[in-house]
């Protein structure tokens, strides 16, 4: 930052003027409406509309029994493996743009910024229509077992039965599968940033020194991109963690996270104020992530 | 591709296996997509198997009055919702780039709030206020979608703020005291030195709030009426109950759209600079 900070009492008419606009709206159309939510979420139905804040806990208790408390932790495991995911397939895609040429490098960014830019519901459209019975996933995969099935004659056993295709929309594959589609940009841009900036050389001299690719990518390229890894993990497995639209669409009965049942309690149950516990136990625990992130982070900061 | 120089250890892009995976993954990006536009002009109803070229789909899109009147919606929605986040986010930054004054950290911690915090819980939120404020549903269009409007607002001036943060840690800010020095106003300083400079990345602020108005569907799916349909809670119902080409055409249009408001963009601010904003 260029130039020293101005004092808000020595620049009074400004600072006015700069200033109130963001905190007016801050504070009227963010602060206001979450507080309201955070007050519901110790109330409780007193009449068809009316909400009868008596700063009772029961909502919080409700929302610790089993059958909410496993929609919690399968959501974390979806959302994990989503990132986990997007991890393995993305780092590769982040170090081949950090390591081609000039001339390409902007191009492969918008190929992969492109996706990022299209409208989530589109997409999300796009991939179920390729994944349905009579999509052409099916169709590759009816293709494949025809292959090992005319094999099989090959060497003189039975060929398979006929290819039936089969139902891969509507489960939990499909919604991870979703989750991995939707938000594998937002792993390879931070993973790119972090391998950018990373010093070559010091690759050169892990592979002139002898260690092989394998091992110089596991003791100097991520360690080294750890905070890129750090923070593209936190960019994918928020978002995936609240996910709505693809459980949603693409999920079976027993696929829904928590998201849907927070819809459910606004929607189809009209239960306002187990929803609005249910939707702060949701920040709280995005909280959580972030706190233990910047922990993290202090703690590398010190060792240094 | 066909280069004969043998590959230096650290071109991992030239490897094989390598630009197998970087194609793997674009195939895997782009091939849905690639596939609903392909057939967005397919002569069928059923979406597999070619049966020739048609543009009924789109003139089927074109005269349904509920698709086309989301879409407006829509687009009303994000011009307005581009045009305040731009004004909130650019004054939110310059101050604090520019101000020392109390609550800071607290206030900017808030204003990144909206960008964690799950779409869900912001939806959720609006939905509670909106109804408890009693807002107005039955005003005259366009101040009817003004609800849609605000909370796309919430969400969207914290990005612009971060664009345009990151540009100001550039600005020297010796040329605004020396066009305070030479009898520039306050205003004057802002309005010739400060925005100038600025300019590239309002443009990327803008077009960031455009695409992230364009592409909400959980918030505005919370704040929506029946009178208030966007397009994206259009195509949600329409694909959750009628799937139709009409929706393959529609969306074509809007992914062209996007993608020619992304080439702007290329033009305005070159690739690279594209890539930075991110």
């Amino acid at each position: 930052m260029s130039g020293p900070l101005q004092d808000w009492k020595s620049q009074r008419k400004p600072f006015a003027a700069i200033a109130s606009a963001p905190v007016f709206w801050l504070a009227l159309f963010f602060i206001a409406p979450m507080t309201i939510v955070w007050l519901y979420s110790f109330g409780q139905n007193a009449g068809p509309a009316d909400i009868d804040i008596s700063g009772t806990l029961d909502n919080y208790k409700r929302a610790t029994e089993w059958l909410y408390l496993s929609i919690f932790l399968k959501s974390l495991a979806v959302a994990a493996l989503t990132t986990l995911i997007c991890l393995i397939i993305g780092f590769p895609v982040a170090m081949a743009i950090t390591f081609a040429a000039p001339k390409w490098r902007p191009w492969l960014l918008l190929g992969i910024m492109l996706p990022f830019w299209t409208n989530l519901l589109i997409r999300t459209y796009a991939l179920m229509a390729l994944m349905g019975t009579n999509g052409y996933m099916n169709k590759g995969l009816g293709g494949l077992w025809e292959g090992a099935s005319w094999l099989r004659t090959l060497v003189g056993m039975q060929p398979l039965e006929a290819w039936t295709p089969v139902q891969l929309l509507y489960n939990n594959f499909a919604v991870v599968l979703g989750l991995v589609y939707v938000h594998l940009p937002f792993m390879v841009l931070p993973l790119y940033s972090a391998l950018d900036r990373l010093d070559k050389s010091l690759i050169e001299a892990s592979l002139d020194l002898g260690a092989g690719h394998f091992k110089t990518f596991m003791q100097v390229v991520v360690p080294l991109a750890a905070p890129g890894i750090v923070a593209g993990v936190m960019i994918t497995l928020i978002p995936a963690l609240g996910a709505y639209l693809t459980p949603d669409l693409m999920g079976g009965t027993d696929s829904q996270m928590i998201a849907n049942v927070i819809e459910r309690q606004f929607k189809r149950a009209n239960d306002w104020p187990f929803g609005a516990a249910l939707s702060f136990l949701l920040i709280y625990a995005m909280f959580i992530l972030i706190a233990l992130q910047s922990m993290r982070s202090n703690k590398v900061k010190e060792a240094r | 591709m066909f280069n004969r120089t043998a590959i230096a250890p650290l071109e991992y892009t030239r490897k094989l296996w390598m630009r197998s995976w970087v194609g793997l993954t674009m195939l895997f990006l782009y091939a849905p997509l690639i596939v609903l536009m392909i057939f967005s002009f397919n002569d069928s109803k059923r979406n597999v198997v070619w049966k020739g070229f048609t543009l009924k789909y789109y003139e089927k899109a074109l005269n349904n009055d509920s698709l086309v009147e989301a879409m407006v919606n829509s687009l009303t929605i994000a011009f307005f919702a581009t045009i305040i986040s731009l004004i909130i986010g650019t004054l939110a930054a310059v101050m604090l780039w520019r101000f020392r004054f109390p609550f800071k950290g607290l206030v900017e911690g808030t204003m990144s709030l909206p960008i964690i915090v799950p779409e869900i819980c912001l939806g959720v939120a609006f939905l509670i206020f909106f109804a408890k404020v009693d807002w107005p549903t039955d005003l005259p269009w366009p101040l009817n979608l003004s609800a849609i409007t605000i909370a796309h607002i919430t969400f969207c001036f914290p990005f612009v703020a971060m664009v345009v943060r990151a540009r100001l840690a550039s600005f020297n800010k010796e040329e605004e005291e020396a066009a305070k020095d030479l009898g520039a106003t306050e205003w004057q300083a802002f309005r010739d030195v400060l925005l100038p400079h600025l300019k590239p990345s309002l443009v990327a602020g803008a077009l960031l709030a455009f695409t992230l108005s364009l592409d909400d569907f959980v918030i505005t799916f919370f704040t929506s009426g029946p009178d208030t349909i966007t397009f994206p809670v259009k195509v949600y119902s329409m694909v959750r109950f009628s799937v139709t080409p009409e929706v393959n055409a529609a969306s074509t249009i809007l992914i062209i759209l996007t993608v020619a408001l992304t080439f702007i963009a290329l033009k305005y601010q070159g690739v690279k600079g594209i890539s930075d904003a991110h």
